[in-house]
């Protein structure tokens, strides 16, 4: 005991105080090591990469910035691929938040019974695999002997189809624009649940007293929703947002699943997200130059966007709180 | 559920009912459970379709108006369609792929992760700033700009088909480590750290007896998250696994969905041993699952 507390009298010497001083690169040098290999090499080996023509098996060729040259000006289907996932991303994004926010709010007043059972239904999407519930979407859009269309011919039976509804049966679930909405729902099924469990923890974070005072004061609900409970989310509301244009415009799996580049030309490029493009051009074509140069400019139109958004939510937080 | 948030309950049921009268309750009621009880319908009917079409013969999907009750010979159905399965793919081989990898990405980088983060939270040293800044800057790149140099860095390392290609590369993540430097940030007193080495505790003793134990919430959470994250994920085995022995669930399903002609019958039996075992473990845990996932991704 009486050595131990020497050392510690004493820091600057002694093997003791070398380990001590060791320590924390001993602890965190598997963790720099994996990661500057496998996280911090990739990124820059991918740009590298951007600046070849490559197969993956001849020798490189450098080309210099010729892969973005050809991406930005020469290639329709890349700014094709950049429209479709945006336009996916917002189609199957904005209600995930809208109804997300709703169902936290409902389940936030306290006067639902079985709280705790629907916690767990909008949670439940979210531990499914996205490969399987797309195969599953699949057969429900399927155009004479899906379930949807199935159901929507009671709709036609009673009128609303094509009365207040003026779409004409069957529909075509999977052909051209129609597949961005088809593909955008199984994000929203995917994703809704999540969104609000978020926004639910972020509602109960909000403290009960502030409601108390505000009606005292005689604030009426819309005073209320919009001076206390908006603004006291915009942090949780930042980050779910950010998370869904991070994840949108990287989406693949419905998709590829759904459709596949195979599958693409007959469908004229309606499902053709930039992260199903980036894969086809890797290990569909070969051409691992172009593929990297896809995924640089996705990354940096990403980059664009988060910084939009971003500035659009401190905007916001300066004005409100 | 506390009982300060069963008061809090009691409290705005009695605010409902004294305020209204009877009709005007059950208008509200009906507002607030419709909606509710709709999403319940739309989340659950695709696993009980699943469920349905896992059963049914080729001929009988496609029946017009489409299936959507269980036949009574729904067994044999579903063993026909199993049968068919096997024939395609090495099914188990895959299962056994999928919980493989999944068991081994969340053990091992809960175990870097939190080595990592301690060294962060607990320490100062040189370099220790710019290291933080650099792996947040890292964090900022989308993981799409990554997947064609991990497939030629797989090829280098002779990993593509092995397991070990999907569990390394994420072992050391990020996140990961964020996450656990923030919570032992708040979780572990320094105090506590330095009573330890008075007492004449090394210093992976201290990670190990003080720190983990210390920190067991914040790994259940980031225990669950990678786990589901792993069995689910699609994009980075589809580029490594070639060899449909060396598939995992996703892969394989998928796979089976690009052929020519599309067995659904089978495709929705391995939906099914894939999608209901994860089903039936959060039902009995769910309070707990949703609560620790949450907090995790919001901490993150």
């Amino acid at each position: 005991m009486a050595t131990k507390t020497n050392v510690v009298k004493h820091p600057g010497g002694g093997w003791l105080a070398f380990k001590r001083k060791a320590a924390p690169y001993v602890f965190t040098a598997p963790f720099f090591i994996l990661f500057i290999v496998f996280s911090t090499f990739p990124i820059f080996y991918s740009f590298w990469l951007s600046l070849h023509d490559w197969n993956g098996i001849r020798e490189m060729r450098w080309v210099g910035f010729q892969n973005y040259y050809t991406l930005i000006f020469k290639d329709w289907k890349f700014w094709r691929s950049v429209g479709n996932t945006i336009i996916m991303m917002v189609i199957g994004g904005a209600p995930q938040h809208i109804l997300g926010l709703f169902f936290a709010y409902i389940l936030n007043l306290g006067l639902v019974k079985f709280k705790d059972f629907f916690k767990g239904v909008l949670f439940v999407p979210y531990i499914t695999s996205p490969v399987a519930i797309t195969i599953l979407f699949g057969v429900l859009y399927g155009v004479r002997y899906g379930f949807l269309n199935y159901g929507l011919h009671y709709l036609e039976a009673i009128g609303i189809i094509p009365n207040i509804l003026p779409i004409k049966l069957p529909v075509e679930w999977l052909k051209e624009a129609m597949t961005w909405v088809s593909l955008s729902l199984i994000a929203f099924w995917k994703w809704t649940g999540w969104n609000a469990l978020l926004y639910l923890a972020g509602l109960q974070a909000i403290p009960e007293n502030l409601y108390e005072a505000a009606r005292i004061d005689g604030a009426s609900w819309g005073q209320i929703f919009f001076k206390i409970t908006i603004p006291l989310l915009v942090p949780v509301m930042y980050f779910t947002t950010a998370m869904t244009i991070i994840g949108g415009m990287q989406s693949f799996d419905e998709a590829n699943v759904m459709i596949g580049v195979d599958g693409m030309p007959g469908n004229l490029y309606y499902a053709l997200t930039t992260a199903v493009y980036t894969y086809a051009f890797a290990f569909k074509w070969g051409q691992f130059g172009m593929a990297s140069a896809t995924s640089y400019l996705l990354c940096l139109i990403i980059l664009v966007m988060s910084f939009i958004h971003r500035f659009f939510f401190k905007d916001r937080d300066e004005r409100t709180v | 559920m506390s009982v300060k948030a069963m008061a809090k309950d009691r409290v705005s049921e009695e605010r409902l009912k004294r305020s209204d009268s009877p009709v005007k309750v059950f208008i509200k009621k009906v507002l607030l459970y419709l909606p509710l009880v709709i999403w319940t319908i739309l989340v659950i009917f695709p696993f009980w379709y699943m469920l349905v079409l896992s059963t049914k013969g080729k001929a009988e999907i496609f029946n017009y108006p489409p299936p959507m009750t269980l036949s009574p010979n729904f067994i044999q159905g579903f063993l026909e369609n199993y049968n068919n399965l096997l024939a395609q793919l090495p099914f188990w081989k895959n299962v056994w792929n999928s919980i493989y990898i999944a068991f081994m990405s969340t053990l091992t980088s809960m175990f870097f992760c939190s080595l990592g983060g301690y060294g962060f939270a607990i320490y100062e040293f040189k370099g220790k700033r710019f290291m933080f800044n650099f792996m947040l800057f890292t964090m900022m790149i989308p993981g799409i700009v990554s997947i064609v140099p991990y497939f030629v860095m797989m090829n280098w390392f002779g990993w593509i088909n092995k397991a070990r290609a999907l569990y390394i590369p994420g072992m050391a993540n990020a996140f990961g480590i964020f996450l656990m430097r923030q919570y032992i940030n708040s979780a572990v007193p320094l105090d506590l750290v330095d009573a330890a080495r008075v007492d004449g505790a090394s210093e992976f003793g201290i990670y190990w007896r003080i720190v983990l134990p210390l920190i067991s919430p914040i790994l259940g959470s980031y225990a669950i998250i990678t786990f589901l994250g792993s069995w689910n994920s699609y994009m980075g085995p589809l580029v490594v696994l070639r060899d449909m022995e060396s598939y995992t669930i996703p892969v394989a399903l998928g796979a089976l969905k690009g052929l020519q002609s599309v067995d659904y019958g089978a495709i929705m039996v391995g939906n099914v041993i894939s999608v209901f075992p994860l089903l039936i473990v959060f039902i009995f845990f769910s309070k707990m699952i949703i609560d620790k996932v949450t907090e995790g991704a919001l901490k993150g």
